[in-house]
């Protein structure tokens, strides 16, 4: 039986493995920079996924000041906007937010979640990093070759990805195609690592229904991605192979610049089932770690159990596995056999399911609870809000007829910026707020934090709230301009500025947030070893920041799961998962 | 305090917006209304469960919020509850997705007596082809494309000399009479959508996509590419004229056929080449 009851001791088996004394580093080089400590990875993956993700900041207000302002800034063309909007949407998914949330949050939180010193492979779970720093570099410089990086579209649909017709054809789809190469193959290295870990590397009487959620999150997902990545990869080297050495498997027969070339008999819908079967997974890929990261943050900060765990961990796995069916459903007007529409509506729609029921439980965690309106736990109820707008919506893309109307418009783009941006953004936010004082022993400003948190979450609901409606009257996305045309009226160019005015004060307050993480290195409040009186074992190391190994001498034995908030007849109202049984004597 | 009233705010705001707001769809203009309405479904289900989580959300910050002495409930499950909630939104689902495959079988149910036409996108235009006397489209292939035919259609097919091309200007279509429209690309993905009609589809190069609609009403168009396709994407405009049955004829009777365009085409280049000499 799963012992979701509180202090249920038990279950302690002796330990099958000896304690293996770990790769000290012998230098500052091998402490900071060629590190193998996989907090040390954790924070070399944030910096850069945040690095990077200035750069996709910074294109995203140069996109919105054109789509305000058209035709105002003369160092926009149309070829800059295609750049700016595929780099922006190619950064925010790969190398922001999988990467933060399995290099970044994976990274730190498996191996003191789960008690174990560090990573199976550590030294591989370096190369990783490395690999992905690479991939990173590769990309950037896609800014400084001839003709700029690509501007096909993240979704980089052949054939025009490269034909001359479309901006950066001739070396940045190439840079491209090799970063997310150098990126996967980063990933995979990280990736097992994770799920080894997770598998092999628990403390004794951590089950895995003892688990907290994050790490289920983030384990599933990276199970996912370990699945869904290999479809990427392969569509990537065919597509670049059609580039550099003139096979056709994305290409029939076609014209470019008036003239026939010399493509033929290869198939660009071939292109969209491979870039889907990644592309569907990885929206899960970049939710479900939220999902876990969220639970976590509702339970301790409204110091009450999540409520139906073993509900949470099923709805995780069922959504990771179900994800796997639905990839059609971005390609219902894509001329694929049309009685697929049947198939992809229906797994699509039976994902709401599991979903929704994940929903009810985090809503339900708050209720009856004792809710500590921390910064981490505003981010928590944010991403609710935003998470429940952005999934309703999916259920109007998702159901194939409503579909038709609405693809390849402004709705398609108000949806997925509010169900895969907003709201895991939201959610790395909160963590980040959370989990600070444990990475450096200082708290984050809370003053400073309540402004970014509520600039953030309403400017991001006013930029794309609004945004769906603009779908519903017709504006399509990826246009430059949307010049004359008789069914927009003028009032869409109003909402336009509006929203850039929005997503202008959004991008600021981010820079709030990042002066707070800089100034509270030196100036938070000591944190002491659990600030937030959590349940979890990472809160429950010798020292903070945990040292290298994590546990000092002992490895901690686990005794019951991670929500034991609130037990009645407790000292206090929360139990560390390390305690033992509370014994009574009669 | 104020966050709870945020969060109300919010839901109401929402739907204040959704209520008052002047961007909505187009008026429709073709048979795809069931297509609204499963939108307006959609729209209900989903706006009363936005509103009903959130306000839940904003009661339990109001009433559950931390104060000195307050203690939280423990309640790790509740089987019970957990069920009927996963009922509850099963139905709201097949609420949502019966309609919805009931009209798609309709989307992709081509009724018999629809008329079938051609449009072909390029970077950065389209071209339309009508059948012309014969009803039928006849064959095409890209090895055929040229100056002079630049939708390839093949040249020795009897079908296509009656079959009437359309290049640079308006398509025209009958009102209330089924469409069933191939759609061909001869390079790169686009995709053919004029908001009134509802109904989109992708043009893809070395296929022939297809999807059907009868305009309803009569007027002038817009023709929009939704599938990016380049550097002009935003510039790759059309119009449909839907005509009552009588302009339709007037203005059919005014258009070339292929083998008249060709006809034209060798006399020109014929004429050419005398004055080059």
């Amino acid at each position: 039986m799963v012992d979701v009851v509180r202090g249920a001791g038990g279950l302690v088996p002796a330990a099958e493995v000896e304690d293996v004394e770990l790769y000290h580093p012998k230098s500052w080089l091998t402490k900071y920079v060629f590190c193998q400590d996989a907090k040390v990875i954790a924070i070399q993956y944030s910096l850069t996924a945040t690095a990077i993700g200035l750069v996709a900041l910074v294109l995203s207000w140069l996109m919105r000041l054109q789509l305000a302002f058209p035709g105002y800034f003369s160092f926009i063309q149309a070829e800059n906007y295609y750049q700016f909007i595929t780099m922006h949407g190619m950064i925010m998914v790969i190398y922001l937010l999988t990467a933060l949330f399995l290099g970044g949050f994976g990274n730190y939180l498996i191996p003191l979640m789960v008690g174990a010193r560090d990573m199976v492979f550590p030294y591989v779970n370096m190369l990783s990093y490395w690999i992905y720093l690479l991939a990173v570099l590769v990309l950037v410089s896609s800014f400084f070759v001839p003709g700029g990086p690509t501007g096909a579209g993240w979704t980089l649909y052949p054939p025009q990805a490269i034909l001359s017709g479309t901006p950066g054809r001739d070396w940045g789809i190439i840079v491209m195609l090799v970063s997310l190469i150098l990126f996967i193959i980063g990933f995979t290295m990280g990736g097992l690592n994770y799920v080894v870990t997770v598998l092999q590397g628990r403390a004794r009487g951590m089950t895995l229904m003892r688990l907290p959620l994050t790490v289920w999150g983030i384990f599933t997902a990276t199970v996912m991605a370990l699945l869904a990545f290999p479809a990427l990869f392969v569509g990537a080297v065919m597509m670049l192979f059609d580039r550099l050495l003139g096979t056709s498997f994305f290409m029939p027969s076609l014209v470019e610049l008036g003239q026939r070339s010399q493509y033929g008999g290869g198939s660009p819908i071939l292109w969209q089932h491979l870039f889907w079967f990644f592309g569907h997974p990885e929206v899960y890929i970049v939710a479900l770690p939220a999902f876990g990261i969220v639970s976590d943050l509702i339970s301790t900060h409204a110091r009450k159990n999540i409520f139906g765990y073993r509900m949470m961990v099923w709805a995780i796995v069922g959504i990771g596995a179900l994800s796997f069916v639905v990839w059609a459903h971005h390609m219902y007007v894509s001329g694929m056999n049309p009685n697929f529409g049947f198939f992809f509506a229906t797994t699509t729609l039976i994902i709401a399911i599991p979903t929704a029921l994940k929903v009810y439980n985090w809503v339900l965690t708050l209720w009856r609870g004792d809710i500590h309106l921390t910064v981490p736990m505003l981010f928590a109820l944010a991403f609710i809000v935003t998470f429940v707008n952005g999934g309703l919506t999916g259920l109007f893309l998702g159901n194939v007829v409503v579909d038709v109307p609405l693809s390849g418009t402004m709705f398609v783009v108000a949806h997925f910026h509010m169900v895969m941006g907003v709201a895991p953004i939201l959610v790395v936010f909160g963590g980040i707020y959370h989990w600070y004082p444990k990475v450096t022993g200082r708290m984050l400003d809370d003053t400073l934090g309540r402004l970014h948190f509520w600039v953030t979450f309403l400017g991001a609901y006013a930029i794309f709230f609004p945004m769906h409606y603009l779908g519903l009257q017709g504006v399509p996305r990826r246009y430059y301009e949307l010049g004359q045309t008789a069914f927009i009226p003028p009032s869409v160019a109003t909402l336009n500025v509006f929203i850039t005015v929005a997503a202008l004060i959004v991008g600021a307050a981010q820079m709030v947030f990042l002066f707070n993480l800089v100034r509270s290195l030196s100036h938070g409040k000591e944190a002491g070893g659990n600030p937030w009186n959590a349940t979890t074992l990472e809160w429950q190391t010798p020292q903070t920041p945990p040292a290298h190994g994590n546990w000092g001498k002992e490895l901690p034995v686990v005794y019951r799961w991670a929500y034991d908030y609130s037990v009645p007849g407790a000292d206090r109202d929360f139990v560390p998962q390390n305690q033992p049984a509370i014994v009574r004597s009669a | 305090m104020a966050t709870a009233r945020v969060l109300v705010l919010i839901a109401i705001g929402s739907v204040m917006f959704h209520l008052l707001s002047p961007w909505w769809f187009t008026p429709i203009a073709s048979n795809w209304r069931y297509i609204d309405d499963t939108v307006n479904i959609t729209f209900w289900i989903t706006g009363i469960v936005f509103t009903i989580v959130v306000l839940f959300t904003a009661f339990c910050v109001l009433r559950f919020r931390h104060q000195a002495g307050r203690q939280a409930a423990y309640e790790p499950e509740n089987k019970k509850l957990e069920w009927w909630l996963a009922i509850g939104t099963a139905i709201g689902v097949a609420a949502m997705l019966t309609p919805g495959l009931f009209v798609w079988n309709e989307f992709v149910t081509v009724p018999q007596e629809a008329t079938a036409i051609e449009i072909v996108g390029q970077q950065w235009q389209w071209a339309f082809r009508l059948p012309g006397k014969t009803g039928r489209l006849g064959t095409s292939d890209i090895r055929f494309v040229s100056d002079g035919n630049p939708l390839g259609l093949n040249p020795k097919d009897p079908d296509v000399q009656g079959n009437v091309v359309i290049q640079g200007d308006d398509l025209h279509l009958p009102v209330d009479k089924p469409v069933r429209v191939l759609l061909r690309s001869i390079d790169v993905v686009h995709d053919f959508f004029v908001p009134e009609f509802r109904a989109k589809m992708d043009l893809v190069p070395g296929l022939v996509t297809r999807f059907w609609f009868t305009p309803t009403r009569t007027g002038t168009f817009e023709i929009l590419c939704a599938g990016f396709c380049g550097v002009g994407h935003a510039q790759m405009r059309g119009n449909v004229v839907i005509d009552t049955e009588s302009d339709y004829q007037t203005w059919l009777q005014k258009q070339q056929t292929f083998a008249q365009s060709q006809v034209q085409k060798n006399k020109k280049l014929a004429e050419n080449e005398e004055t080059a000499r």
